[in-house]
């Protein structure tokens, strides 16, 4: 018992661990000027969410502690099991769920403290995964496992949409990267990076007007290509499905989308100048960041952080602070370093000599990427306002739990990585 | 495509956006700064203080005080011993509720209003025991301060700036909540005295709360204090003519002749200017709006009275310049001026033989100048024309019209022409007989007591006036280069003036109407008057200027229902040129009978018709 609680830091990857509490405790640091008042200045003060935050931090080093004591071979061994208490906490919400900003996406536990369960489904369906497509039998290529495997993706997702908490639901897309490392025929992203695409352009532009345009472009497209002639069938279909969805998405836009979502997209496509009213969390928070300049206005002296024009600042915003105190220097170095981080952890997952581990570690990269990737175009106003936290930096516990026990199960993966012959 | 380089592609190409963008919105577009700023930034106006007011020999009549409203911002009121607080600024605990109730329903963030002007000794001890009492602090304001207790209806007040103002005032300078001069001095040099506002910009979160100084103060201006009025008023000569008004209702009006300046603008009753500073301005006004006697109406310019005899004089200055009669032309009085059936008394006391022009002044004969009217308007072939030369020349004396000075209020009075006639009796159908009492002062005459002072500084200046006004100086320019600096003539030829001015001198000597007021040693020039009232006693008038040779002084003196002319009025100018060219009341009998004298039973006998 004792060498076992010795050996936890064996073999761990430092340069994780450093990163880890360095984004910790610079978001916290941030947060302490997000919220700060004149009436509670101790970063101490537990009636504020700095305060707060501090014991989510504390807690994680539990959790922490925790994870890397169990083996690794367990979290193999019981990712499905986890997968599944995951599923049924997130149905759960239906019947026990408690309601905060518009969504039923909390369980309150005492009073004053509630638990969102869709911070913790990610690392439960990235186990899943990971264990899924590790089974020997298991092939991309077989359209049954696809199948499946997108069952797994989606069906936590799917539970997740109506809380509603689009956001959320949202990040599972990140997992159709890992499905394209892993093999996944390259038409899925083809398609998913049309859709997108399409999504967008049918806002601005009238849907048979776009479908006038591919149909021609095609038509010059397969005269040009007349002579190969391979790649038209393909072609066909993908135009075939064009016009379907942008049908089906005129249909879902105008009916079935709500006026605040038509809305958000709307400012955001620059149809609509709107700074006080949908607009106004991406205006302010833009200006934040702009008004920072390069070097920034310094360490609690932000005006729009401490004059709180940002809603949700420490939240979904949190990246305004940094912007608007640390400047140009601060956040490019943020998004540098993050970056980094992600970019590190696939290198590791390819590092990876286990199937499970890397595509857990895939996964894992993934996920963090699609949080800041859209959590910071958002706030950078070239995404539309999806409630999405940034990793390690934004205010709550769930979030922080879930992202420490997503990495820390990847660490103590890594960290068996050498004994593995 | 590698798939293992795809993500690490696209994790490149989203970092390289993300900073592009990050470049884009921090470092080359800077209107989020400027939007920052906006946000975040607060122009605070910093007031400057409002300009002083001084009396024409340097007497301070108006400064500005402290006062010290106890704010509290509900919000941050937090344990509190409601009990020793209440103490402290001596309410009661439920008069503390009450209030907290208020200001709770208007703001729970914002500072309010929650004890008024604190006494200074409440201030005193608020003051150190302040710390105790977390959301409650205090704000310095600044009120007007009267050292004098004289002179309300000169100076004026300030008060809050009314919505409709607002509305009015198209150069944005004024906001809900600021201060303006609303009557006297205070309004009509409103713009001098405010001064020129300076900005302080701070840094305010969403709720408007200041956090700090926005770039060191880089922006901020400094206000500049309103100018300093040097008022033409003798302040020591005003007090002395409100003092002699104790108990009697009318104005009083002294210009020197040589300026225009008004030395002393007088109403009676008065009130104390400091019962109109700051929040108890509005309780005390409707009170003195609604006080006997009417304390707010500035019976020096406002009041329109009949003139009453001293018109005489302008009557007799008409007639010599219209060649009706030359000093030496006599007229015999029967007892008052008969034509037909009309018949208008006289009580000179020469009835006997033909009486000239100096006699009929100093005697205020009736019949003379009843006469001498009806021949200045017959020395032109119709009544119509002869009335209308008349009526100019009377207006010349700057008389049934607006004075156009700078004082806020004023009173036409009324010179009559002749479609005033026309109209009561048909175009050419009347003749100066049918309005014989312009020639006495009365009829349809009308004139406010600074009308009728103007009118005796011109007779004394010989022929001219200078627009009368209030202000001498403002900051360090003296009035002297503006249009106050206009010598305005009358049409009456300066020489026919001695011959008036003589009988005027000699309304103090044995037999003039004004031998009992007379200031041994001193040549004044006087003529009394008593304007028939209707509604009561007659109104006792006098006019007066002093030096006769060379005068410094010209008074009109109006006391309502005051009898007679040489009753109230008459002691009363020589009263106040005796103080303001010796310095110094010798006539201390008379002073006295007069301070004490009272009308007021008149007054009640008209209160209860």
């Amino acid at each position: 018992m004792k060498s076992r609680s010795i050996n936890i830091f064996a073999n761990l990857d430092w340069i994780l661990v450093i990163l880890y509490f360095a984004f910790v405790f610079t978001g916290w640091i941030n947060i302490y000027s997000a919220v700060l008042d004149q009436d509670h200045s101790s970063i101490f003060d537990m009636s504020q969410k700095y305060g707060k935050q501090l014991s989510f931090i504390i807690a994680g080093l539990g959790l922490i502690f925790i994870i890397l004591m169990l083996d690794g071979k367990f979290y193999e061994r019981f990712s499905s099991v986890i997968y599944f208490v995951s599923l049924l906490s997130l149905v759960g919400l239906f019947v026990f769920g408690k309601k905060v900003g518009g969504a039923t996406s909390w369980y309150a536990i005492g009073s004053s403290f509630s638990i969102q369960p869709s911070e913790f489904a990610k690392f439960a369906t990235a186990l899943a995964v990971a264990k899924f497509i590790s089974i020997p039998s298991f092939s991309l290529k077989k359209v049954k496992y696809q199948y499946m495997i997108f069952a797994i993706i989606m069906l936590p997702a799917l539970i997740i949409i109506p809380q509603p908490d689009p956001g959320s639901a949202l990040v599972y897309v990140s997992f159709l990267f890992v499905l394209y490392r892993e093999g996944l025929n390259s038409n899925y992203m083809t398609l998913a990076f049309l859709t997108a695409f399409l999504f967008i352009l049918s806002i601005p532009f009238d849907y048979k007007t776009l479908i006038l345009i591919f149909s021609i472009s095609l038509i010059i497209y397969i005269i040009y290509q007349k002579q190969r002639g391979k790649p038209i069938v393909k072609l066909f279909l993908y135009l075939t499905y064009i016009i379907v969805f942008l049908t089906s998405v005129d249909y879902v836009y105008n009916n079935i989308l709500e006026d605040r979502h038509r809305n958000r997209l709307e400012v955001l496509l620059g149809m609509k100048h709107d700074p006080t009213g949908v607009g106004y969390n991406q205006h302010q928070s833009m200006v934040a960041i702009g008004s920072g300049g390069f070097n920034g206005k310094g360490f609690l002296k932000g005006t729009q952080t401490k004059g709180d024009f940002v809603p949700e600042q420490s939240t979904d915003f949190i990246f305004c602070t940094v912007g608007e105190e640390w400047g140009f220097v601060g956040s490019a170095s943020f998004i540098i370093i993050f970056s980094f981080f992600i970019g590190y952890l696939l290198y590791k997952s390819e590092k990876q000599k286990l199937v499970f581990s890397r595509i857990y570690g895939y996964s894992t990269a993934m996920i963090f990427f699609f949080h800041f990737a859209i959590n910071i175009a958002m706030v950078m106003g070239i995404a539309p306002v999806i409630g999405i936290p940034l990793p390690f930096y934004s205010y709550g516990g769930s979030s922080l739990w879930g992202f420490t026990i997503l990495l820390f199960i990847f660490i103590k993966l890594d960290s068996e990585n050498k004994s593995i012959l | 495509m590698n798939r293992k380089i795809f993500s690490f592609l696209m994790l490149f190409i989203v970092m390289i956006i993300f900073l592009i963008r990050l470049f884009y919105i921090q470092i080359v577009n800077d209107s989020y700064k400027f939007e920052s700023d906006k946000n975040s930034r607060q122009k605070i106006k910093l007031y400057p203080d409002r300009g002083y007011i001084y009396d024409r020999n340097n007497i301070l009549l108006v400064s500005n005080q402290p006062a010290y409203d106890l704010m509290v911002i509900p919000r941050k009121v937090k344990n509190i011993d409601t009990l020793k607080f209440c103490k402290l600024i001596n309410i009661t605990k439920e008069r503390y509720i009450k209030r907290m109730k208020r200001v709770k329903s208007y703001s729970w963030r914002k500072p309010s209003v929650f004890i008024g002007e604190l006494s200074k000794e409440n201030f005193a001890f608020f003051q150190e025991k302040m710390f105790k009492f977390p959301g409650f602090y205090i704000q310095k304001k600044t009120l007007r301060k009267y050292p004098f207790k004289s002179a309300p209806n000169v100076l004026g007040y300030v008060g809050e700036v009314s919505s409709w103002m607002l509305k009015k005032d198209t150069s944005g300078f004024y906001r809900q909540g600021d201060q303006i001069g609303i009557a006297g001095i205070e309004k009509s040099y409103e713009k001098e005295l405010r001064g020129q506002r300076g900005v302080k910009y701070v840094v305010v979160d969403v709720h408007n709360r200041v956090q700090g100084r926005y770039e060191q103060g880089d922006y901020d201006t400094i206000p500049v204090n309103g100018a300093d009025i040097k008022s033409t008023i003798d302040i020591f000569l005003q007090q002395y003519g409100e003092k002699l008004m104790t108990n009697k209702r009318g104005g009083i009006v002294a210009i020197e002749p040589g300026t225009g300046e008004i030395l002393a603008s007088i109403t009676a009753p008065s009130y104390d200017p400091n019962l109109l500073i700051g929040r108890k301005r509005s309780k005390n006004y409707s009170k003195l709006l609604s006080q006997d006697g009417k304390p707010l109406f500035d019976r020096g310019l406002l009041a329109q009275y009949p003139p009453g005899s001293p018109f005489k004089i302008i009557n007799a200055l008409v007639a010599l310049q219209v060649g009706a009669i030359t000093e030496n032309t006599g007229f015999t009085c029967h007892h008052g001026f008969r034509h037909g059936s009309l018949h208008v008394k006289c009580h000179c006391g020469i009835y006997d033989r033909p009486q000239k022009l100096n006699s009929a002044i100093l005697r205020s004969c009736n019949n003379y100048f009843s006469t001498s009217y009806k021949l200045s308007i017959e020395q032109y072939p119709t009544t119509e024309e002869g009335f209308r030369v008349w009526s100019e020349h009377v207006k010349s004396f700057g008389l049934g019209k607006y004075l156009n000075n700078d004082l806020p209020t004023g009173r036409k009075g009324l010179v009559p022409n002749t479609q005033l006639y026309d109209k009561v009796y048909g175009k050419g159908r009347w003749r100066p007989t049918y309005n014989i009492s312009n020639a006495i002062g009365q009829g349809e005459l009308l004139v406010t007591p600074i009308q009728l002072a103007n009118m005796t500084a011109a007779v004394a200046n010989k022929g001219y006036y200078y627009t009368p006004h209030i202000v001498k100086n403002i900051g360090e320019n003296s009035v002297e280069n503006t249009r106050f600096a206009n010598r305005i003539n009358t049409t009456v030829d300066p020489k026919y003036f001695p011959a008036v001015i003589q009988g005027m001198i000699d309304v103090f000597e044995p037999g003039g109407t004004g031998w009992a007021s007379r200031i041994p040693g001193m040549k004044i020039a006087g003529k009394t008057g008593t304007a028939e009232n209707p509604h009561g006693q007659d109104h006792s008038i006098f006019i007066a200027f002093a030096p006769a040779d060379n005068p410094k002084i010209a008074i009109a003196v109006f006391v309502e229902n005051g009898y007679w002319g040489s009753r109230w009025a008459a002691p009363i100018s020589t009263l106040m040129i005796e103080k303001y060219l010796t310095g110094e009341v010798k006539r201390k009998r008379l002073e006295k009978k007069i301070i004490e004298g009272s009308l007021q039973n008149e007054y009640n006998k008209q209160k209860n018709h």
